[in-house]
């Protein structure tokens, strides 16, 4: 699903650059549920944010789903992020003034799909998430954990090869953490390959690999055998 | 995307939800219209009561008034008074056939009028029937006087709308017999002139009768020389000065004497009164433009505090798959729809006012019958929404090619 090879990324500095991603190869099939460790400064989520199309790569080659991403303009990118991607972030980032099922619909008003489609596919995943009695809520009246689910919800809605989640816990308490993990954990027994960037230990254990990162290289790479 | 049935029912969703920010921008847009246009039209107001003061006769016409020489000249000692008589009257005419269209007599008197028991003393103008054209004289009923009058020498009088009311209450006073100067005057006409109530109070008869009865003398006391309003007011200076020289030769008045026939061109004043009209339109064109920089500045103001406020939203769109158009597009046809419906807004409510206002302010500021043209108010609109737009477009791309990544910082 995923397949990158001998990627490079640096950021200008001043005069010199600073070179974050040094040679990263990794390859992740599809339904696996991966952790993306490290601590800060490691590379993760630049990391993240290359997969996710977010940011470019300087050298090497990056596959998604066979097809072939580099030097993408933010049009091309955006169409590949809504067909390939589903993002979950730390904050939410839900929109403040539409409802939990406007909210979750919006990815598929950027794919074109009706109006009275849009509604029925965003109450199928609001129920999937738990959350079926909340649509009409707005979400400054969700708890954080309910926000999240929302956030996973609008994610999953446009049928994404692979969904990114970047501390999707990390504003959680370990109660709601954990619910929200054994969400991500029972999508990805339905099929879905997720990648989870997180510095939990708790939270990369519930995985089924770890790749922990360090300085730009990949450190380990555990695949756990249940 | 714009003619998109979705992406306006998104658009309206956004409207409706963020009702301080619509109300924002749009309130700047309607006050930004409001104001120009009211301005504006109490400017063009201004222009109205200043146009109207100087409509009272008409703008083509030299006076001639004869007066008396101070300069000794072949043989005539100084101080001798100048007459115009009927006989110079047609000189004058046969001399400037070609320049002029009428020279008309005035010859005004000052006695007691009487009808019935009320009587009053009023100004009595004798004069020519071309005195109609010169004094821009308007008839409410009957007629002015005519060539008739003057062959024939009828005692025929039209009198001014005061006077009517004056001397006649309610009754109707066309063919009723008026009594001044020793005679009795049939009324043929009443007439309002739009120089106002002093206007209103005099009265007109044939000259010639008034010379016949004061013991049928041959004297003109003022000729009023109406020529082509398309003259110039350079050829109107050159028509005065050959006038000027032809009366003074013909009555033997020095070529120096400032006196001796007095020559007064009202084409001056309306050069004057043109020149003033234009500054005030060059004022009032400032203002304007003014009022619409500043509406200009308020919308550009609200249009990048919109999107800033936006840059999150923008950001998390754009991950979740909307391309850098829609972003801009959405942001475009939010604030051209705003700016639209405020706009008009604005520019209906103005215009009731200034159909409200009238002549209410005539009396205590000057203005008058304050408008503005269709076109002036409809650009002004147009400028409005499109810097409105302008102002939404530049900040819309710039957050459209932020990387999301950087736009979902943003707190």
């Amino acid at each position: 699903m995923i397949e990158i090879k001998e990627l490079n990324k640096s950021y200008p500095i001043g005069n010199g650059s600073l070179h974050v991603l040094k040679g990263i190869d990794l390859k992740i099939d599809e339904g696996e549920l991966v952790a993306i460790m490290g601590s800060s400064g490691s590379g993760k989520s630049t990391l993240l944010n290359i997969i996710g199309m977010l940011d470019n790569y300087d050298s090497g080659s990056y596959k998604l789903d066979n097809v072939p991403i580099k030097n993408l303009d933010e049009t091309k990118a955006a169409k590949y992020r809504n067909k390939f991607l589903g993002f979950v972030f730390q904050s939410f980032n839900l929109i403040n003034y539409k409802t939990a099922l406007e909210n979750i619909a919006l990815p598929l008003y950027y794919q074109g799909v009706s109006r009275l489609e849009r509604r029925k596919t965003a109450l199928e995943y609001l129920g999937k998430v738990g959350l079926a009695d909340w649509a009409e809520h707005l979400p400054s009246e969700l708890s954080g954990g309910q926000k999240q689910r929302i956030a996973i919800a609008r994610a999953l809605a446009s049928q994404p090869k692979v969904l990114l989640a970047d501390e999707p816990t990390g504003a959680l308490d370990s109660t709601t953490s954990e619910e929200v993990m054994d969400l991500i954990k029972q999508i990805n027994k339905e099929g879905k390959t997720i990648l989870v960037v997180t510095h939990e230990h708790d939270i990369a254990n519930m995985c089924k690999r770890i790749i922990t990162l360090k300085d730009g290289i990949i450190m380990t790479d555990v695949k756990k055998n249940k | 995307m714009i003619f998109n049935k979705d992406s306006w029912k998104e658009i309206f969703d956004t409207i409706k939800k963020n009702k301080l920010r619509t109300f924002l921008s749009g309130f700047t847009v309607a006050i930004g219209i409001l104001i120009f246009i009211i301005l504006f039209g109490l400017g063009n107001g201004l222009q109205n009561s200043f146009g109207k003061f100087f409509t009272d006769d008409k703008v083509n016409t030299i006076r001639l008034y004869p007066s008396s020489t101070t300069i000794p000249y072949r043989g005539y000692e100084s101080n001798r008074r100048i007459k115009f008589t009927n006989s110079d009257l047609i000189d004058f005419k046969e001399k400037f056939n070609e320049k002029i269209e009428d020279i008309v007599v005035r010859n005004s008197r000052y006695f007691q009028i009487k009808y019935k028991e009320r009587a009053n003393n009023y100004s009595v103008r004798a004069v020519s029937p071309g005195h109609q054209e010169a004094e821009l004289t308007i008839i409410m009923k009957g007629r002015y006087l005519n060539e008739g009058d003057i062959t024939n020498r009828k005692k025929h009088v039209v009198i001014g709308r005061l006077v009517a009311d004056d001397l006649f209450k309610n009754e109707d006073p066309i063919g009723k017999y008026i009594f001044g100067s020793g005679h009795s005057w049939k009324v043929v006409g009443v007439f309002q002139d739009e120089g106002g109530d002093r206007e209103e109070r005099n009265l007109y008869v044939p000259y010639s009768t008034m010379q016949k009865i004061q013991k049928n003398n041959d004297e003109i006391n003022q000729m009023i020389v109406i020529y082509d309003k398309n003259m110039s007011y350079d050829q109107s200076l050159l028509l005065e000065k050959e006038l000027e020289s032809y009366i003074k030769e013909k009555k033997f008045i020095s070529p120096d004497d400032n006196r001796g026939v007095y020559i007064s061109n009202t084409g001056e004043e309306q050069e004057n009164s043109r020149q003033f009209a234009s500054v005030l339109s060059i004022i009032i064109s400032f203002i304007g433009i003014g009022t619409l920089v500043a509406g200009v500045i308020g919308i550009s103001n609200i249009m990048v505090f919109v999107v800033k406020e936006r840059t999150k939203e923008i950001g998390i769109r754009k991950a979740i798959g909307a391309t850098p158009n829609s972003i801009i597009a959405m942001v475009l046809q939010e604030s051209i729809f705003i700016t639209m419906i405020s706009g008009y807004l604005g520019l209906i409510v103005a215009l009731i006012i200034l159909n409200a206002i009238g002549d209410n302010l005539m009396a205590k500021y000057f203005i008058s019958n304050p408008y503005i043209e269709t076109s002036n108010a409809v650009w002004a609109t147009i400028i409005l929404i499109f810097f409105g737009a302008l102002a939404g477009y530049l900040p819309a791309r710039k957050a459209a090619k932020i990387k999301p990544i950087i736009a979902l910082r943003d707190k």
